[in-house]
């Protein structure tokens, strides 16, 4: 980590680090467990640190995420191969949960949302992450996960119509 | 019924992806179609609702602190080991064979990041179509029947013809979007391969064919009379040069 001199480090301090938000939200929803995401997106930091030279100015966030997805999938590949594999995760596919009314109606939505986004196939999870978390451009999702505009934009549409059905199938005899 | 542009504009008009004209246009077409209507109030619906559940999930205390730390440490840490000498000559070296394929395959397109960007979504379309289900246009060898589907749904008109004689049997045609503009696909089957041959309208002058290749497909193509055409299959380049041939001499 020191390989950067004071110059170095004070750029990526105030270039990089504002985007740790970014990282770690991203790794989260990625990885869907938060340990792993905070010990993924830490590495993923050390190593944009270590290729901070390569940096040349434009998009920090941009330039961070692609190194952040990089880090996920490859831990995934290690740890967890399956769930690249797997289409449509049924162990995670959301049913109508009953929960009690004193909980809050907003804490309840977070809660199906958060379990549609995580039965979608990894790929499809970070495009929306990208787009409706992050507000990421068509250009920019293609510049970080490295694939074409015109698949961004299938996918995304994709992804979208997933988490819809998906939604829509957890909230059936939930709420009439 | 189903709308084409539903599937092809309306996220990226939602994601405002559309130039000032494509989205009057599209804006127009909604005026009159219930289910683009329709679809974008439940984007609309559904973008409100993960801002107002806040997922979104902002990095750990304890990880902003491990950076920091990180970041401040007067010891090299066990991850940041200096790049050896053979890291930089594999490099190098997979950098010099990209040049050398780049150079090899498209020597007219290395200094046409345009160009290059705009074969790469062609094929990329190309592949897409090869997808099980994914059907947007229409099966027909009557090339009276596909011009007229295409040139009811698009917003020009396409030249379509069959090649059976020669080999290139019509199987159909189909409207797709490349790099946010409408474009005509007339769909062949030689030997056996689909090959794809996207039509869009061009203000550029004529020009010779070019031709170049992505993961496993190749293309050419080539502009005449203010039309720009490519042609991408997985099929033998010979025969997609053929095609060529016999598209240039019937437009």
């Amino acid at each position: 980590m020191n390989d950067l001199d004071a110059e170095d480090r004070r750029r990526f301090e105030q270039l990089v680090l504002p985007h740790v938000d970014a990282a770690f939200n991203l790794a989260r929803w990625l990885l869907r467990r938060r340990e792993d995401a905070e010990e993924v997106a830490q590495e993923a930091l050390l190593r944009a640190c270590r290729f901070f030279r390569g940096f040349h100015g434009g998009d920090a966030r941009a330039w961070l995420l692609q190194i952040v997805r990089n880090t996920c999938y490859s831990w995934l590949e290690k740890n967890r191969p399956r769930e690249l594999m797997v289409e449509f995760d049924e162990e995670l596919h959301p049913q109508a949960v009953s929960t009690p009314e004193s909980m809050a109606i907003a804490n309840e939505d977070r809660e199906r949302l958060s379990r549609a986004l995580e039965s979608l196939p990894p790929h499809f999870r970070e495009i929306l992450v990208l787009r409706e978390l992050e507000g990421c451009s068509y250009k920019e999702i293609a510049a970080i996960t490295s694939i074409p505009i015109g698949t961004v934009m299938s996918s995304l549409s994709r992804a979208r119509r997933q988490l819809h059905s998906a939604l829509t199938d957890s909230s059936q005899g939930a709420c009439p | 019924m189903r709308c084409d542009f539903a599937d092809s504009l309306l996220h990226l008009y939602f994601d405002v992806e559309l130039n000032g004209r494509r989205a009057a246009e599209f804006e127009r077409h909604m005026r009159h179609c219930d289910r683009c209507g329709t679809e974008l109030v439940d984007l609309e619906m559904l973008r409100d609702r993960l801002l107002l559940a806040q997922i979104y999930e902002p990095a750990t205390a304890s990880l902003r602190r491990k950076i920091n730390a990180a970041l401040h440490a007067a010891a090299p840490t066990t991850t940041a080991s200096p790049p050896r000498l053979w890291h930089w000559l594999a490099a190098a070296a997979a950098l010099l064979i990209v040049a050398l394929l780049l150079g090899r395959v498209g020597p007219e397109f290395h200094n046409d990041d345009y160009q290059a960007d705009l074969a790469a979504e062609i094929v990329d379309a190309h592949a897409r179509s090869l997808q099980p289900g994914h059907l947007n246009g229409i099966a027909s060898n009557d090339a009276r029947v596909v011009k007229g589907w295409l040139a009811e749904k698009g917003t020009f008109a396409v030249p379509v013809h069959d090649f059976a004689n020669d080999g290139f049997n019509l199987k159909g045609g189909r409207l797709d979007v490349i790099e946010g503009r409408p474009v005509a696909a007339v769909v062949y089957e030689g030997n056996g391969h689909p090959i794809d041959v996207f039509i869009w309208p061009t203000r550029e002058r004529d020009s010779p064919p070019r031709t170049g290749s992505r993961q496993n497909f190749k293309w050419v193509d080539w502009r005449k009379g203010k039309m720009e055409f490519c042609a991408v299959s997985d099929a033998d380049p010979v025969a997609i040069e053929q095609l060529h041939h016999l598209m240039n001499s019937s437009w």
